[in-house]
């Protein structure tokens, strides 16, 4: 659905995106992670016809992106970090205009804000709502149409733990309706949670791409054990034959409150890769 | 061509709820009703008021479009909008012939205070008058990147166009400089009501404006696109 060869992108002379290869198939939640800077709005710009590039291929649904048709169009639903919407307007009427925009009948408006939990919030301007709630707005104006490929740009960026549970599960209902959805985000939890296939960003190369579990799992070279000890000491062992014998010793004696592997996570593995945190401290 | 009445629906609605672009609209034409009614001075011109409100109207309408088009790109719906596959065009369309018929709305409140005969004369001049408004209104419009830069500049440009002609009645030297403007040149229009009012110069005089401002429409879009 989506493809990307050797693409390349400058601003002033500086390389933004240096060769970047995609490859998106149906039905897949592509998650592009990496921190502020990298380069993934730029990259997800490209792929939205909203920037233009400098060289390579850009394919969605089999088209050159420059090349899509207004119909093609309407079968891709964006949502960006910035979008605004309609501060005056109440969500009905913020939705009635792209309702109408993309032909979807009116009675789809008050659906959509049922499904994206803003049933009760239909005539409240949307300059009342809050953050979240914002959020979940833009969400239904790019759901409404039923688009069959979805862009999201940092979806949940400044939200609380909660709205953002909530907005997976938004995102997850997509994926089992045969969306494909390509989405940043520098946070590691949603991207292990929500995707299929992770790619790691930094300085506009990509440095790393696969499932979470098998990046994870290609990273684990430590392979320890990792006790924590009912005296408050932690314990780190190699996972050995001798320590598997002072695991058991300690176990027996009652002695280890937690005991857990010490795989990678996405964190760490970015880290390992391009001595940089996803996140901001 | 759908987007079009979609976007002129949308800013319907939009205006409904924003008082401030509500009082431009409307400010002139009230004014007019009530000063017309209200005031009566002997020697004073007939019809003082409707002709020196309507040429302020004609300046005005060119914060109007400058604000919405700016208040859009600030708040990134415009980008929304085109990537909703609303062509640049379609979106100018809606928005020119939105402001459009609301000034003429409130050019019509003001038709009341004109004598009959002369209702659809004034209707024509100052159709004629919003258009050019619009269109420059539409340029600052483009050109600024939000409303606050979008205000700053569209106001010097109402002023000279909105209120040079009110200053030109009292200064011959501010008339000579003026009478450049379509706005003088239709306030003189308006002052005798009739076609034969309509010279060689001003009709000229209000070409040559006509095709700055197109042209300075074109260059901006070109050069600026939309967003």
């Amino acid at each position: 659905m989506i493809k990307c060869r050797n693409l390349v992108k400058s601003f002033s002379g500086n390389e933004v995106i240096s060769g970047v290869n995609l490859d998106i198939g149906k039905g897949e939640i592509f998650g592009l992670l990496g921190p502020s800077g990298a380069g993934k709005t730029t990259l997800i710009k490209i792929l939205t016809g909203q920037l233009d590039y400098d060289a390579g291929m850009v394919s969605v649904m089999n088209k050159d992106v420059q090349d899509l048709s207004g119909e093609d169009k309407k079968q891709i639903g964006i949502m960006m970090d910035q979008f605004g919407v309609y501060e005056r307007l109440s969500c009905i009427d913020n939705l009635k205009v792209f309702a109408d925009i993309y032909d979807v009948p009116h009675s789809r408006v008050k659906e959509i804000l049922g499904e994206v939990g803003l049933g009760a919030a239909g005539k409240k301007p949307a300059s009342n709502l809050s953050k979240g709630m914002r959020a979940r707005l833009q969400l239904a104006r790019v759901f409404m149409h039923s688009p069959k490929i979805i862009f999201l740009d940092e979806p949940t960026s400044g939200l609380d733990p909660m709205t953002q549970k909530q907005i997976h599960k938004l995102i997850l209902e997509k994926k089992k309706q045969g969306c494909t959805i390509f989405l940043t985000t520098h946070n590691m939890e949603e991207a292990a949670e929500l995707c299929d296939t992770v790619a790691l960003l930094n300085e506009g190369v990509i440095v790393d791409s696969g499932s979470p579990e098998e990046t994870c799992r290609r990273y684990n070279h430590q392979k320890k054990i990792i006790l924590h000890l009912n005296t408050g000491d932690d314990l780190e062992l190699p996972q050995t034959k001798a320590s598997a014998d002072e695991i058991y010793n300690l176990m027996k004696d009652g002695m280890i409150e937690t005991i857990h592997s010490s795989e990678p996570n996405l964190e760490t593995v970015f880290l390992e890769l391009t001595g940089r945190k996803l996140e901001a401290e | 061509m759908k987007n079009i009445g979609i976007i002129i629906k949308k800013q319907i609605k939009d205006t409904m709820k924003n008082t401030a672009v509500l009082i431009q609209f409307f400010i002139f034409p009230i004014l007019t009703l009530f000063m017309e009614n209200a005031i009566d001075i002997e020697d004073m011109p007939s019809q003082y008021f409707v002709k020196l409100f309507s040429v302020m109207a004609i300046g005005m309408s060119t914060t109007s479009v400058a604000v919405i088009i700016s208040e859009e790109k600030e708040k990134n719906t415009l980008r929304v909008l085109m990537m909703s596959n609303v062509k640049p065009w379609e979106y100018l369309m809606g928005i020119g012939i939105y402001v459009w018929t609301i000034c003429m709305v409130g050019a019509g409140l003001m038709a009341t205070c004109v004598d009959s005969e002369d209702v659809v004369f004034y209707l024509g001049i100052m159709g004629v008058g919003y258009m050019l408004s619009i269109l420059a209104g539409a340029c600052v419009g483009i050109y600024a990147k939000n409303q606050m830069s979008a205000t700053s500049l569209a106001m010097p440009l109402m002023m000279i166009l909105g209120f040079l002609p009110m200053l030109a009645l009292f200064n011959e030297k501010i008339k000579s400089i003026a009478k450049f403007f379509y706005t003088q040149q239709i306030r003189t229009i308006l002052d005798e009501m009739s076609f034969d009012s309509i010279t060689r110069e001003s009709v000229i005089i209000v070409v040559v404006n006509m095709i700055v401002v197109i042209a300075s429409f074109f260059i901006l879009f070109r050069k600026k696109g939309l967003e």
